[in-house]
C-alpha cells in the first residue's frame, strides 16, 4: 500500500499543474496553429461546422492589410528606440546605485523599482492626465520657458514618442534590479588585482565590470526585445492604436482583430507571424554570442 | 575604494532621477485630494487648497469599487492556490525520478516561450466552449499555473539535499509530511518571493477579467478604473483617486518586502 503511494506521489505532485497547464496552454497552442489556417470568426463560433480551412490565405491578407503593415512598422520603432534607451538607463542606474549599501540607497533602488509593478491602468489614468493637452503637466512645464502645446497623445508620431516614454519609465526597474545582483555579485578580488596591476578607472570598468555582466547583459537584450515585440499595454490603455493607427503594435493589432472584430482565424495568423518574429531575431542573438565566444 | 565627495554626487544624481520617476506618483496622490475645479485650473496648483476626501467616497458612491476590491481579492486568494499548485510541482520535478519526466518539464518550459498573443484567442475559445465565460472560474483557471513560477522553484528545490528528504522517510514521514513540514519551510526565501509577486499580479490583473467579464458584477479594480476613465474622462481628480486607490496598497507591501526582491534575483543566478 504504502509502496503504491510511493511510486504514485510524484504525479500527485505536478498532477494539477500540468492538467492545468496542458489544457490552457499547450492545446491553445495547436489550437492557434489550426485555427490560423480556418476563417474562424463569431458565426463559426456558435456553429464549428460553419468553420472552413483556407489555406494560407489568411497569411496573404495579412501582407496586403496597410494595418498589419503599419503595425509591422512601429513595432519595429517601438523597439529600436525603447530597447537600447531601457538597457542603457537600467545600467547606469545600476552602476551608480551600486557606489554604497546606505539606507538612502535601497530608498533610490525601490524608487525606481516602483513604476514597474504599477498597475497599468492606474499608469494610463496618471499619464494621460500628464500628457493631456490642456490641462497636463507637461505641457505647463513647458509653457514656463515659451515651448508651445505638444501634442502628446494627438499626433501619430508624437504619440509613438510619448508611449515609448511612458514605457521606459516603467520598464527600467526590473533590468535594474538583474544588472545590481549582477553587479554585487563580481569578486571584490578582481577589482583588488586590477589596483595591483595599477589599473584606472576606465580600463576597471572595460576589462572587469563589463566582462563579468556579459551574462546578465545578454539575458537582459534578449528578454527585452522579446518583451518589446510584445508591445501592447502601453498603446491599449492609452491610446487604443490611434490616432490614424500610428501607435497600432503587432500584439495591438492581434487583440483588436481577435477581440474587437471577432477574426479568429485572421488574428491567429497574425500571432503566429509575430511569432515568428520573436523565434527569428532570438535566434540570431543566440547564434551571434556563440560566435562572439 | 570610492571617494567620499564622489558618493555625494553619485547620491545627487540619483536623487534627481528619483524625483522625476515619482512625479506621475506625486502628482497623482496630490491631485486626488484636489475639487474637480482645482485639478482643472491653469497654472497648476501643486499643494491642494481645499483638502477633501469627495473623491475616495464618490469612487464607492458613484461607481462599485468595493464589488471590484471584492473581485480582486477572490482573484489574489485564487492566485496564492495557484503558487501551492506550482509549488507542489516545483518539488515533483526537483525531487522525484519517474517517466516521461524530462519531457514533461521541456514541456513546461515550451510554454515559456510562446507569446501570450497567441494561445489568448484559443483559450478564450476554449474557456467560452466550456461555458465558462462571464464566470468566475474562467477567469482565475486559465492563469493559475504559471510556468516561470514553477521553473524558478523547481531550481530552488533541486538544490535541497536529497540526504534530508531520505532521512525524513527512514523516520516514517509520508511524502505529503515531508512536503508541507520539511521543504516548505526550507524553500522559505523562494516561496516568499513568489508570494510577492502573486499577489502583485492578481492585484493588477486586467486584460484576462476585461476579455472574460461582461457583467460588471464581475468587474476586478483595473477593469473598473479602465470604465472610470471611459465614463469620467474628465473629472480627473476622481480619476486620481481611483489610481491612488489601486497603487497604494502595492507600493507598502513593495516597501516591506523590497529587501526579499532583490535578494530573489540574486537568487535565480542570472549573473
Amino acid at each position: 500500500m504504502s509502496r503504491l503511494i510511493f511510486k504514485i506521489s510524484p504525479f500527485i505532485f505536478i498532477g494539477p499543474a500540468i492538467l492545468l497547464l496542458f489544457i490552457f496552454s499547450i492545446i491553445p497552442i495547436v489550437m492557434s496553429l489550426i485555427i490560423s489556417f480556418t476563417d474562424m470568426d463569431l458565426v463559426g463560433l456558435a456553429n464549428w461546422s460553419k468553420v472552413s480551412f483556407i489555406g494560407f490565405d489568411n497569411f496573404g491578407r495579412l501582407f496586403n492589410d496597410p494595418i498589419f503593415l503599419k503595425s509591422i512598422v512601429n513595432t519595429l520603432m517601438y523597439v529600436g528606440i525603447g530597447v537600447p534607451i531601457v538597457i542603457c538607463l537600467s545600467l547606469g542606474i545600476a552602476l551608480l546605485l551600486n557606489y554604497s549599501t546606505s539606507a538612502l540607497f535601497s530608498g533610490f533602488r525601490a524608487i525606481y523599482y516602483m513604476p514597474s509593478i504599477t498597475n497599468i491602468v492606474a499608469v494610463a489614468i496618471i499619464w494621460g492626465f500628464l500628457y493631456n493637452q490642456e490641462y497636463g503637466l507637461f505641457n505647463y512645464l513647458l509653457s514656463l520657458i515659451d515651448i508651445e502645446k505638444v501634442p502628446w497623445l494627438e499626433d501619430p508620431f508624437v504619440a509613438k514618442l510619448s508611449l515609448i516614454l511612458l514605457a521606459v519609465w516603467k520598464g527600467i526597474g526590473v533590468d535594474m534590479i538583474i544588472f545590481l545582483a549582477a553587479l554585487q555579485s563580481i569578486p571584490k578580488m578582481y577589482y583588488e588585482a586590477a589596483d595591483i596591476d595599477g589599473a584606472n578607472r576606465w580600463q576597471k570598468f572595460k576589462y572587469v565590470t563589463l566582462p563579468s555582466l556579459s551574462f546578465a547583459i545578454f539575458f537582459v537584450v534578449v528578454t527585452k526585445l522579446i518583451g518589446w515585440l510584445q508591445f501592447f499595454e502601453e498603446p491599449f490603455v492609452m491610446t487604443g492604436g490611434g490616432p490614424l493607427d500610428g501607435t497600432v503594435s503587432m500584439a495591438l493589432f492581434i487583440y483588436q482583430e481577435g477581440f474587437e472584430y471577432s477574426r479568429f482565424g485572421y488574428a491567429s495568423a497574425a500571432s503566429f507571424v509575430l511569432f515568428a518574429v520573436i523565434i527569428g531575431i532570438t535566434l540570431v542573438q543566440f547564434t551571434l554570442r556563440k560566435s562572439d565566444k | 575604494m570610492s571617494k567620499k565627495w564622489e558618493v555625494s554626487v553619485v547620491g545627487i544624481i540619483l536623487a534627481l532621477g528619483g524625483l522625476i520617476t515619482s512625479i506621475p506618483f506625486i502628482w497623482m496622490i496630490l491631485s486626488s485630494f484636489k475639487t474637480e475645479r482645482e485639478a482643472l485650473s491653469v497654472p497648476p496648483t501643486l499643494i491642494p487648497n481645499n483638502v477633501t476626501l469627495q473623491n475616495y467616497i464618490d469612487l464607492f458612491n458613484k461607481l462599485d469599487f468595493d464589488i471590484y476590491l471584492y473581485n480582486t481579492m477572490i482573484i489574489v486568494f485564487f492566485s496564492m492556490i495557484g503558487l501551492l499548485l506550482n509549488t507542489m510541482a516545483g518539488y515533483g520535478f526537483a525531487i522525484y525520478r519517474f517517466r516521461y519526466k524530462e519531457i514533461l518539464f521541456l514541456l513546461v518550459l515550451a510554454t515559456l516561450m510562446i507569446p501570450n498573443q497567441v494561445t489568448m484567442i484559443p483559450t478564450y475559445l476554449l474557456v467560452n466552449t466550456m461555458g465558462l465565460t462571464n464566470t468566475m472560474t474562467g477567469i482565475v483557471l486559465p492563469g493559475l499555473i504559471s510556468a516561470y513560477s514553477l521553473f524558478l522553484i523547481r531550481q530552488f528545490m533541486a538544490t535541497i539535499p536529497m540526504d534530508l528528504i531520505e532521512a525524513a522517510r527512514l523516520d516514517g514521514a509520508n511524502e505529503f509530511r515531508i512536503f508541507f513540514n520539511l521543504i516548505l519551510p526550507l524553500s522559505k526565501p523562494i516561496i516568499s518571493i513568489q508570494m510577492i509577486f502573486a499577489f502583485i499580479g492578481a492585484w493588477n490583473s486586467f486584460l484576462w477579467p476585461l476579455i472574460i467579464a461582461n457583467d460588471d458584477k464581475l468587474y476586478t479594480l483595473s477593469v473598473g478604473m479602465s470604465l472610470l476613465k471611459g465614463q469620467y474622462s474628465t473629472s480627473f481628480a476622481l480619476q486620481m483617486a481611483g489610481a491612488t486607490f489601486m497603487v497604494i496598497p502595492i507600493l507598502i507591501i513593495f516597501t516591506i518586502f523590497q529587501r526579499n526582491i532583490v535578494q530573489g534575483f540574486n537568487m535565480t543566478g542570472i549573473k
